[in-house]
């Protein structure tokens, strides 16, 4: 497998800009010739899709949502990064680099990085000009506010919806080209398998969610937004439809998985409370500006927090990093908090939660103004604990958020397979080992917007143009083994929940791959992962039929890919003997700090699927830093 | 605090359709030692896990994010649509908002407009048509301005935030008796009249919005104000009142000329 990163040459500053003007195009009259199939409509599918389209290309846009307005993306609420300095306050191309990939403990490429934060100052233009209504100043200009990792003002939002209206924005942009002829919306249609012909995707196999019909799509080119893969361990803040399918069958196709180890646990969500939760709620990080962190000091203390004095209390982020205190970083407050429960010191009926007390700083500057800064935020935990957190602390816990890994994709965002292009959260192009709040609908929209409608020419005209129909073997071959899968899952009738497979691996991952992991816990992981992998395929209970509208077969047909994907990810998390950014491996630290080992891991591990039985092959490709030094991250 | 947790036991009356031509029925079914501290959705999923476990088939339910923001889940909860909570969706409901002993009638969003796919999924694909139809700026991507170059006051951009508030989810029209998607699109209409974006587009967007909304089969509006009360994001009438008068106005405003390509493509 060659990983080939076609990083253009010059200096990092000037790259992009002299590889837009030099690169390879499609003339106009040809662009409606070449067929383009984008799964995924979320920021990144919506925004190319769109874009595409406009270009003149033939777009068909698939989705398994009864609409393209509902990906995942609709539900970030912080805001989006871009370099604007209309604040004045020293921001600039290079700082919004600096901070993306020194955020990413310095695991990312350099040229990516820095075209990403080039064309942030673009999107923001683009989302005004579409009439998304960010936050204003009186007058009249754009609002911003601060965010992790930055020491400047450089995001901007609406209100607490900033995902959601720039999807909305997208959204429209997509819906002009499907009312103008020039996209072909599939909706509640996924994609179960992509096709390749020589090396080459030349489509992609679909189940109609409504009929159960499987359908086959030629197509010159296709694009994958589909998103990242938390939901491999079960709980997390990612919404229930999110899955790794249609990346994992990429890879089993051929195209190369990297760093699926990188995965980002956020360390303030509304903690578990039962057995019957399907997912997480996320608290904006921004509470923790005027909350503090603490349990009590004793193992087993289950008295009401109001009865346990301040004596008997521990703060300990406070404690452990005086100098950042409660806003110590992502991954050491998730560490933290998982270390304080393991102790016993949880608190809540689960035991897996810490306190998040506001009791000082409404002391300090009265209820008014608590409520003023994050009234909103205060209502919404009311709604789901229903209790008031004007009275008593907060429970906070650590869960899973982002995955910054995803298929390897070269500069131009395609995959090692020739026409396989992926984007947004599906790739793990920009993000290295961590990614940075308001990071992500930056990448989304800039990959669709701005960087694959200029990537895809170069490649689709580098390229002698070759028709393959869906009457070639390749298609046959695809739609009668996604067939027999689906028949296989129906046809077992067994006793156990799809449900219940998919918790208990996600507790697997949870317990042995989460916040910390170990060689040994790895290892566990990988002896039970395959046992429950069999007992799913002998005891799975998938209610219904193929030919309708059924969303348990639509289930299972998911969480067997994760019984599958798990494996790579625990696999990975293995062989990498370091501790980076949200991969924290407890053998490498340097008190208690993440201790990376850039000698031997300072580059990308992309695998390739090597057959049903066989271990997957790890590939690498070294990142080199040029402009930059990587340094140690220390919070202390 | 939800430390003394007392079960509940609740009957449920399900709308069960096997598929578009099925008549379809309520079906009874017993949700027993529900925690309060459940989602409605959650304790549907205990129900579902049963029924799979017995071997038949569960309850086709939409949903998501699970935090009342995409607009996927929609249900019919003894007759209000999400259910008994104001400014909250499907998934925003707790069985906490219930009590022990209750009856449930869970029914899909009913309206001509909204055929039902399968139980309580229903087809909303016709607000995704209202949008094709005008429902944006027609702006290709790269012909941006910088964006302080277009200031907008601060008051004027929050109006326009309440009204791009809209999710979607279609609540507005299974609250309505007329079936009525006005506030759906008035919201849509609002959001970019308000805007000095949307203005070039002003007139003919409202037109074809409104002309798609009516060949879709959603009735009138007729002032009950059914639909903000059922609304997650509580957007507000008002609205409606203002996408009439634009629509007067562009009636009065429209004249194609004969050279006009037209639509707002």
């Amino acid at each position: 497998m060659k990983l080939e990163s076609k990083v253009p040459g010059g200096p990092l500053a000037s790259k992009w800009t002299r590889y837009r003007s030099e690169m390879k195009l499609v003339a106009p009259n040809n662009k409606r010739k070449y067929k383009i199939l984008i799964v995924g409509t979320g920021l990144a599918g919506a925004s190319a899709a769109a874009t595409l389209a406009e270009l003149g290309y033939n777009v068909h846009a698939f989705t398994f949502h009864d609409s393209p307005r509902r990906a995942h993306s609709i539900a970030a609420q912080g805001g989006i990064n871009a370099a604007k300095n209309y604040q004045n306050d020293g921001d600039s191309i290079f700082r919004l680099f600096y901070d993306t990939i020194k955020g990413g403990d310095f695991r990312a490429r350099e040229a990516n990085v820095h075209r990403l934060a080039e064309v942030s100052v673009n999107i923001i233009d683009q989302c005004v000009a579409q009439g998304v209504p960010f936050n204003r100043e009186y007058g009249g200009t754009l609002a911003n506010r601060s965010f992790g990792g930055a020491q400047v003002s450089r995001t901007f939002y609406c209100r607490g919806q900033t995902g959601q209206q720039l999807l909305i924005g997208a959204y429209s942009a997509l819906s002009r080209q499907i009312g103008l002829g020039k996209v072909k919306m599939h909706t509640r249609c996924e994609m179960v398998d992509l096709v390749v012909v020589n090396g080459r995707a030349v489509g992609i196999i679909t189940r109609d969610l409504v009929t159960g019909r499987i359908e086959a799509h030629a197509g010159d080119a296709v694009v994958l937004g589909t998103g990242g893969y938390s939901n491999v361990f079960f709980l997390s803040t990612n919404a229930a439809g999110c899955n790794v399918s249609a990346t994992f069958r990429a890879y089993k196709r051929g195209a190369a998985f990297a760093n699926p180890c990188y995965t980002q646990i956020h360390p303030t969500c509304i903690p578990v409370s039962g057995d019957y939760q399907k997912k997480l709620t996320l608290m904006s990080e921004s509470l923790r500006n005027d909350g503090r962190v603490w349990v009590p000091l004793k193992a087993g203390d289950k008295r009401p927090p109001e009865q346990i004095p301040e004596g008997e209390r521990d703060y300990y982020l406070e404690r452990k990093y005086p100098s950042y205190g409660n806003l110590a970083p992502r991954d050491i407050s998730s560490r933290a908090a998982k270390q304080v429960c393991d102790e016993g010191r949880g608190v809540g009926e689960s035991g897996r939660g810490v306190y998040l007390d506001f009791k000082d700083a409404i002391a300090r500057v009265g209820e008014h103004v608590i409520r003023e800064k994050y009234g909103n935020l205060f209502d919404m935990y009311a709604h789901i604990t229903h209790e008031n957190p004007y009275r008593s602390p907060m429970r906070i816990y650590p869960a899973l958020h982002y995955t910054m890994g995803g298929l390897w994709v070269d500069y131009n965002l395609m995959s090692n397979v020739q026409n396989l292009f992926v984007i947004g959260e599906a790739n793990f192009s920009d993000h290295g080992a961590n990614r940075l709040g308001a990071s992500a609908l930056m990448q989304g929209l800039a990959d669709g917007y701005f960087i694959l409608p200029y990537t895809m020419g170069q490649e689709l005209a580098s390229v002698k143009k070759e028709e393959v129909g869906t009457d070639h073997d390749a298609f046959k071959e695809a739609a009668s083994s996604v067939q027999q899968k689906l028949d296989k899952l129906l046809a077992i009738r067994g006793k156990k929940t799809i449900t219940a497979f998919h918790k208990e691996l996600g507790k697997v991952m949870w317990d042995h791959c989460g916040m910390a992991r170990t060689a040994e816990s790895l290892q566990a992981a990988l002896r039970r992962i395959p046992e429950l992998r069999a007992d799913f395929w002998q005891n799975v209970s998938v209610p219904g039929q193929g030919n309708d509208l059924n969303p348990s077969l639509e289930y299972a047909n998911r969480v067997a890919d994760y019984l599958e994907f798990a494996e790579l990810l625990c696999l990975d998390a293995l062989q990498r003997n370091e501790s980076c950014g949200g991969h924290f491996r407890e053998e490498y630290q340097d008190n208690g700090e993440a201790a990376r080992n850039d000698a031997e891991f300072c580059h990308a591990a992309a695998w390739e699927y090597a057959g049903p039985d066989q271990p997957p092959i790890r590939h690498t490709e070294p990142l080199v830093f040029e402009e930059v030094k990587p340094t140690v991250r220390s919070y202390k | 605090m939800a430390g003394a947790t007392k079960l509940m036991n609740l009957t449920l009356h399900v709308w069960r359709q096997k598929g578009p031509s099925d008549p379809g029925r309520m079906v009874e079914y017993k949700a027993t030692n529900v925690s309060p501290d459940m989602s409605l959705l959650e304790m549907l999923d205990v129900v579902n896990d049963e029924l799979t476990e017995k071997g038949e088939e569960p309850i086709a339910f939409e949903f998501d994010c699970r935090e009342g923001i995409c607009g996927t889940c929609g249900l019919v909860i003894n007759g209000r649509p999400h259910g008994p909570n104001k400014a909250a969706t499907t998934c925003q409901v707790y069985m906490r908002d219930f009590t022990d002993g209750d009856h449930l009638y869970i029914e899909p969003w009913r309206a001509a407009g909204f055929p039902v796919l399968k139980d309580c999924v229903v087809d909303r694909a016709a607000f995704d048509r209202i949008i094709q139809a005008g429902g944006f700026v027609s702006v290709n991507t790269g012909n941006a301005v910088d964006g302080n170059a277009i200031p907008i006051p601060k008051h004027q951009a929050n109006l326009a935030m309440d009204a791009a508030a809209c999710i979607g989810c279609g609540a507005c029209v299974a609250a309505c008796k007329n079936a009525s998607a006005m506030l759906f699109v008035a919201a849509k209409v609002s959001h970019l009249a308000l805007l000095p974006q949307g203005e070039v587009e002003r007139t003919e967007r409202v037109r074809q919005m409104v002309y798609q909304m009516d060949a879709e089969g959603f009735g009138a509006c007729t002032n009950q104000a059914e639909c903000e009360a059922a609304c997650p994001k509580e957007i507000s009438i008002d609205f409606i009142a203002k996408m009439n008068r634009e629509f007067m106005r562009s009636c009065t405003l429209s004249q194609k000329s004969r050279g006009d390509s037209g639509g707002t493509g």
